[in-house]
């Protein structure tokens, strides 16, 4: 990482880590005897770890992609990766067990408090492994299921063998491969039938070591007129080292299902995110991504929806931050495989001090998809004159039914608008950060209240000092 | 008169100094080259208000934007003091902070920000010393918007952001009565509202002009009818050619401009 790139992350919030205290730690690099090991270690049965290796081995021979940020891509260095470290002895129910450190580090990021003020459920992760999960004894009692994505291939062997790699295969891109051979920890989570989970669930991932890679692999089904919000919090120490996030999150609506999936990313900008989000819906079911990628050097990620039956609906809502030295190439796919199904996509980038940020999407009609609709808004907003947006809007529509919408708009602050919010007594950094949160509003809107505060002032503290 | 003459005039005579709340000498402004203000002096005391009439392009908003401190306006030659301190030291948010208000000709529209907030966060910022809690806020809030007659649902939509002139004009005038400015420049709040909410804008701008030195651009005498001017100045290119009390109003409705052009005077 270079120097200014260093400089642009040093007032990082959330950059400070904790000594290393690894039980397990395996040596940098990626063979098949590491995808092995990590089975083994955990004990999986032999069908996991077949998976695994002929994931690992889809990866070796999978080109990486040459589209997106090649230059960056191409940097990473994956024989300078950890691929398994554990700092805890297992995952426990009360943070009174997670290690001192650990527990800190959480606190220190506000979840135990939220846990206990607005949440269903926590699972964090450290590292490679889950360290604490809990779930509401109502929603237990619902027989809600919610667990590290370990334990549920323990606990629930039978239904994770007919679900994981069901909607993102291993062999769908290089990333999803990686994540199939190397995976650990993640969220398990099942909603019966008719169960409205009230209060979202959330799983806060923090990378803390240095090279560290963290594979999490999340499954979520959600039972026919079932309903849960879901969310994700990522964060990770300031290193001028590289660290690699690759996840690969599965959701299934079944019939008349609601899933909302929610993610505030703000990696450190020494982080790679390169992840697959896909979700399947079934009839009349709804499937929402409300996606947020403020931190990571590259982001390159593009929740997807299946819409597979009819009346399924998909709804996804991302905005995208780039400051220096980063690119956030974000985006949506969505599929239309059957009539009167509807999906809506609005993405909104803000690009500042020579960031670049990309919005790639797909919106596939399937000639049987009659009457379906399509809304495609991209606004892109430049804070300056030397940060790039770029828009590659793919719309493959085989069905003359299909109603499609589509705007796109790149526009600056003006001059105007700051003096007139300076006129009422606001700095420059202040009204610069109030026209920042009115752009991204839209779904600042959709998170819940505690979460689009906490937003809304981590971009105000992305202002500060940036003028002038 | 200037600062520096404090201090050595007789203390009556300071007193006036500093009740003066806007004095402005000799002012020449250019904006992208062009001369637009071109010779301009102007003193107002806390409690008038000042009315200022003029053809389009007179160079009345460019008056009251450069005032406010608008980066576009250059300031080729003359002073401008804000209760004795010279503006050109003060940036944008300070003058506001100061006590400077603008309500804008053309409001400009911050989608996504919600109205309640905006107000409270410039209330926050202006009123730093006698800055109201939340209760006293909303309280404060309630009456005023009683006195524009807008309810609470305005509260909740994007400042600006698909309002109605009318609506624009109101929300500049419930800013001004929260933000409680020493010096209210109104830049045609008159213009576009109908004859209701033009008694509601006068109410408000009246219910603080006992304890602010109020500007007042307008093209029409209609206003005027509602806020008592204790001066009028007519601007032609740049220049004030004439002032008087609130009869030189109805003059110019009557007779328009033509008779005060410097040449046919
Ligand atoms: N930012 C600017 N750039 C270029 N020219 C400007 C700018 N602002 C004002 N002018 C010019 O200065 C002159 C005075 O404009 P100003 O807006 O002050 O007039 P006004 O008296 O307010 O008119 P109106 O009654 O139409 O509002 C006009 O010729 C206008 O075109
Ligand atoms: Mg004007």
């Amino acid at each position: 990482m270079s120097q200014d790139a260093r400089d642009a992350v040093g007032d990082y919030r959330y950059g400070f880590h904790d000594p290393e205290n690894a039980t397990i730690r395996f040596d940098f690099g990626l063979s098949e005897q590491v995808v092995r090991d990590i089975s083994e270690l955990k004990n999986e049965p032999q069908w996991m770890t077949d998976i695994r290796v002929k994931a690992f081995k889809h990866f070796i021979a999978r080109p990486m992609p040459d589209w997106g940020n090649s230059e960056m891509l191409n940097s990473i260095d994956f024989e300078k990766v950890c691929y398994y470290l554990k700092s805890s002895k297992g995952s426990e129910t009360d943070w009174e067990e997670v290690p001192e450190d650990i527990k800190n580090t959480f606190e220190r990021l506000g979840i135990p408090d939220a846990e206990q003020k607005w949440l269903g459920g926590v699972t964090a992760q450290y590292e490679s492994e889950v360290v604490y999960h809990s779930i509401r004894e109502d929603l237990e009692e619902q027989g809600v299921v919610f667990l590290d994505m370990d334990s549920g291939l323990r606990e629930y062997e039978d239904v994770v063998k007919q679900y994981f790699g069901s909607v993102v295969p291993y062999s769908d891109n290089k990333f999803s491969a990686l994540n199939t051979a190397v995976w650990s920890g993640g969220s398990f989570l099942i909603i019966p039938e008719g169960v409205h989970v009230e209060m979202p669930v959330q799983a806060y991932f923090r990378i803390n070591a240095k090279n560290m890679g963290q594979f999490e692999r999340t499954l979520i089904i959600a039972r026919p007129g079932s309903s849960v919000h879901y969310i994700e919090g990522c964060t990770a120490p300031t290193y001028s080292s590289d660290s690699l996030h690759s996840a690969v999150v599965e959701l299934i609506a079944e019939e008349g299902a609601h899933i909302r999936y929610s993610t505030v990313q703000n990696w450190s900008a020494n982080v790679y995110n390169l992840v697959t989000k896909r979700g399947v819906a079934y009839r009349n079911s709804t499937i929402e991504w409300v996606d947020g990628n403020i931190g990571s050097r590259l982001t390159m990620k593009y929740p997807a929806v299946i819409l597979k039956e009819e009346g399924a609906h998909a709804e996804v809502i991302s905005v995208a931050y780039s400051g220096e030295g980063q690119h956030q190439d974000a985006g949506s796919k969505v599929h239309h495989l059957a009539p009167n199904t509807s999906s809506r996509i609005l993405a909104k980038s803000i690009s500042k001090n020579g960031g670049r940020s990309s919005y790639r999407g797909l919106v596939k009609v399937s000639p049987k998809a009659h009457n379906c609709k399509v809304s495609v808004v991209c606004d892109a907003l430049l804070l300056d004159e030397d940060s790039r947006s770029d828009t590659y809007p793919t719309m493959e529509v085989s069905n003359q039914s299909c109603v499609v919408e589509h705007e796109a708009s790149v526009s600056k602050v003006s001059g105007e608008q700051l003096f007139y919010l300076m006129s009422r007594g606001h700095t420059e950094e202040e009204a610069m950060g109030m026209i920042i949160n009115g752009f991204f509003e839209p779904f600042t809107k959709e998170l819940p209240l505690e979460y689009a505060s906490e937003l809304n002032k981590l971009l105000e503290m992305e202002m500060e000092g940036s003028i002038g | 008169m200037h600062s520096l003459m404090k201090g050595i005039l007789a203390p009556h005579l300071e007193n006036m100094l500093t009740s003066c709340v806007l004095s402005i000498s000799d002012l020449h402004v250019s904006v992208e080259g062009t001369v637009v203000i071109k010779g301009l002096s102007l003193e107002i005391q806390k409690g008038e208000v000042h009315a200022i009439m003029g053809r389009n392009g007179a160079g009345k908003s460019t008056l009251a934007n450069v005032l406010m401190g608008h980066p576009d306006y250059e300031i080729t030659q003359g002073s401008i003091h804000f209760n004795g301190t010279p503006l050109d030291e003060l940036e944008v948010f300070e003058r506001a902070r100061a006590g400077m208000f603008l309500s804008f000709q053309y409001p400009q529209a911050i989608p996504g920000v919600q109205v309640g907030t905006f107000l409270r966060k410039s209330v926050q910022a202006v009123r730093k010393d006698d800055c109201p809690n939340n209760r006293e806020l909303r309280d404060e809030m309630k009456a005023a918007m009683k006195i524009l007659g807008v309810d609470n649902s305005f509260l909740a939509r994007y400042v600006n952001d698909g309002f109605s002139g009318g609506e624009k004009k109101r929300l500049e005038i419930l800013q001004m009565l929260l933000l409680k400015p020493k010096l209210a420049m109104l830049d045609e709040t008159d213009s576009g509202l109908d004859i209701d909410a033009l008694r509601m804008v006068a109410d408000g701008i009246n219910s603080i002009s006992d304890d602010a030195a109020c500007l007042v651009i307008t093209h029409y005498q209609r206003l005027l009818d509602h806020v008592k001017p204790s001066h009028v100045h007519v601007m032609i290119d740049g220049r004030i050619v004439k002032e008087g009390g609130s009869e030189l109003a109805i003059q110019v409705e009557d007779k328009g401009y033509d008779w005060l052009e410097p040449t046919n005077a």
